[in-house]
């Protein structure tokens, strides 16, 4: 996989910048019960009905960790092909919040349980492998959530809802190696995408299941690195690529005019598009870290680490590279197949109804993408509510193949089977929309077109090659669509000859 | 390893605790006591000792994933100062 450099720069009065991101995003870990307690994790819960006295931080409560959530950081861990340190132990990060009423959260400053690996991502779909760029990943480590405070529903009070409070996160810490807002925003969605299939995280930003803090500085080509900025809490791709723009010009537009960055939280402003610094948080860096007395360490087996890698799909890298060369997908194709493991799983259920899925798998996929997508979209349903099943598809497919139907009529089969949810042979059945490749039927019908414009036969003849779609164009209408395009064209041509 | 004023009123401070001056000028020499004592223990060479983490051996236990809590809003919200429609209430803090 080549390295390409990145050309993303900040035009400056003095000159070019560079821009350096690197992103800690905050996945939770998909569990039924939390971190440290037996209270449940569903979202949208009615307020504090899923805390218990531990998450609530009553005297004398002890954590007990949920051995889910380690397997999952452990499965995700492999998944990037990381390090992973079978000694691992948890700390306490010492702050006052509203939202925190333990006063601190456990997590893994000193020994996270997973060390250093790294994420291929890719600057353009159409050739991914001529765009890809190797993402470092410094460590992932695990972590409490903290409760929500509503600050909307009171004139002088805020509101606090502890049910999120306690909840697993893993904290999963990018290596300065992104270069452009586009390269953020590919981590971010080639993370999702592993984090989906290994099914360790939902990957949900709406729902806060995924958010980045996002780390930017500025330098001039080849200069050492600046001093950073931290935009906490970006719960989107596009607020992620927003939060870096606007950063990097305001950090070239401070220090051409003289001044100096300051290393600080900043908070990003959805409505006004700005970042802007959170000075209540100025002492918040001084969290006074020491190892959780409550927790011993976390020692990890050989034979659980074994198991976690045997738990893993196959990965979005590998099967890509399946369907390009096993499958023989374009580059392209195998990439959005890929992109979403829910894509993948049905590609492959349509597949495996036939004994040689590498005959049917270029057609499978170009009708997915062009007919399938389209229609999923237009009904604004995702490919898991799809009406039509893979093995539906693949009769409809099949149909084609074995010149039933012409890719035309299939286009209507495939409507009538979105909305009646009947099979393609019925429909082609009761609708008589076998296509016609008798050639004596066709011949007839091309004799009478023939006669019918004399004019225009003596024309082709004459030269005029371009009327030749028009006598495909009469033929096809006279058989109502459902002559077989290939025998029209052979046969029209012998006939005109 | 010793402490100054300004230390000791910062540690107060980050940890919600509110002291005088006064308080602050006895604190100090009596937390350096403290750390004075607490440092002859790096007399002892233990570079080769692993740290002691607990006084049985004893390993980390796992949970198993079920939810065995909750469901208590109440029992959580009773000792609240204030709580309203099922939240706590505190005084508003806003970025």
């Amino acid at each position: 996989m080549s390295m390409t450099e990145s050309t993303y720069r900040i035009q400056g009065a003095t000159g070019e910048w560079e821009v350096v991101i690197g992103l800690e995003v905050h996945a939770q870990i998909t569990s039924n019960a939390k971190l440290f307690s037996g209270a449940a994790t569903d979202f949208g819960a009615e307020p504090n009905t899923q805390v218990s006295l531990v998450d609530a931080a009553m005297p004398g409560m002890l954590p007990t960790l949920n051995g889910e959530c380690v397997r999952q950081a452990v499965r995700t861990g492999l998944a990037i092909n990381a390090k992973i340190n079978k000694y691992s132990r948890f700390d306490r990060k010492n702050y006052f919040y509203a939202d925190l009423p333990q006063g601190y959260q456990i997590s893994q400053l000193y020994h996270p349980i997973v060390g250093e690996g790294v994420i291929q991502i890719s600057l353009d779909d159409k050739d991914p492998d001529a765009h890809g760029k190797a993402i470092g990943v410094e460590r992932i480590h695990i972590e409490q959530d903290a409760g929500k405070l509503m600050h909307d529903q009171h004139p002088t009070m805020s509101y606090v809802d502890l049910n999120r409070c306690g909840v697993a996160l893993m904290e999963i810490v990018s290596m300065p190696d992104m270069a452009s807002p586009k390269e953020a925003a590919a981590y971010v969605r080639k993370l999702r995408s592993i984090l989906r299939y290994v099914g360790s995280c939902d990957g949900n930003m709406e729902q806060g299941s995924m958010r980045a803090d996002v780390n930017v500085s500025v330098r001039k080509p080849g200069d050492e690195l600046g001093i950073r900025t931290e935009t906490k809490n970006v719960n989107s791709m596009r607020f992620i690529q927003q939060v870096i723009e606007y950063e990097a010009q305001r950090q070239v537009d401070v220090i051409e005019d003289g001044g100096t960055i300051v290393q600080e939280t900043r908070l990003f402003d959805t409505e006004k598009g700005e970042t802007r610094s959170m000075r209540s948080k100025e002492d918040a860096h001084d969290y006074r870290y020491f190892p959780d007395p409550d927790l011993l360490p976390l020692e990890l087996e050989d034979d659980f680490i074994f198991d976690c890698k045997a738990s893993l799909p196959e990965l979005p890298d590998e099967k890509r590279a399946r369907y390009k060369t096993v499958l023989g997908l374009s580059a392209y194709n195998a990439a959005v197949l890929t992109a979403e493991h829910e894509t993948a799983i049905w590609f492959e259920e349509l597949l495996d109804t036939t004994d040689k899925p590498e005959k049917i798998a270029s057609s499978a996929a170009n009708w997915m993408m062009s007919e399938l997508f389209g229609a999923l979209n237009n009904m604004g349903k995702s490919i898991e509510e799809s009406p039509v099943s893979p093995a539906e598809a693949a009769e409809l497919l099949g149909l084609i193949a074995d010149g039933t139907i012409s890719g035309k009529i299939a286009k209507q089969v495939f409507e009538i089977m979105l909305e009646t949810g009947d099979g393609a042979a019925k429909i082609v059945e009761e609708k008589g929309l076998k296509q016609e490749s008798d050639t004596g039927a066709i011949e007839k019908v091309i004799a009478e077109v023939i006669a019918a414009n004399e004019d225009k036969v003596e024309q082709y003849r004459g030269g005029k090659d371009k009327l030749f779609g028009f006598f495909v164009g009469q033929t096809m209408k006279a058989m109502q669509g459902k002559a077989n395009p290939q025998v029209v064209n052979e046969l029209l041509k012998q006939k005109l000859g | 390893m010793s402490v100054d004023k300004e230390t000791v009123q910062k540690i107060a401070n980050l940890s919600r605790i509110a002291i005088t001056d006064e308080e602050c000028e006895h604190f100090v020499p009596e937390l350096n006591q403290i750390l004075g004592w607490v440092e002859q223990l790096s007399e002892v060479d233990c570079s080769n000792v692993e740290p002691m983490t607990a006084v049985i051996p004893n390993k980390l236990r796992l949970r198993a994933d079920e939810v065995t809590d909750g469901d208590k809003r109440d029992k959580v919200l009773a000792n609240a100062p204030v709580a309203e429609h099922g939240f706590f209430a505190v005084p508003k803090v806003i970025e």
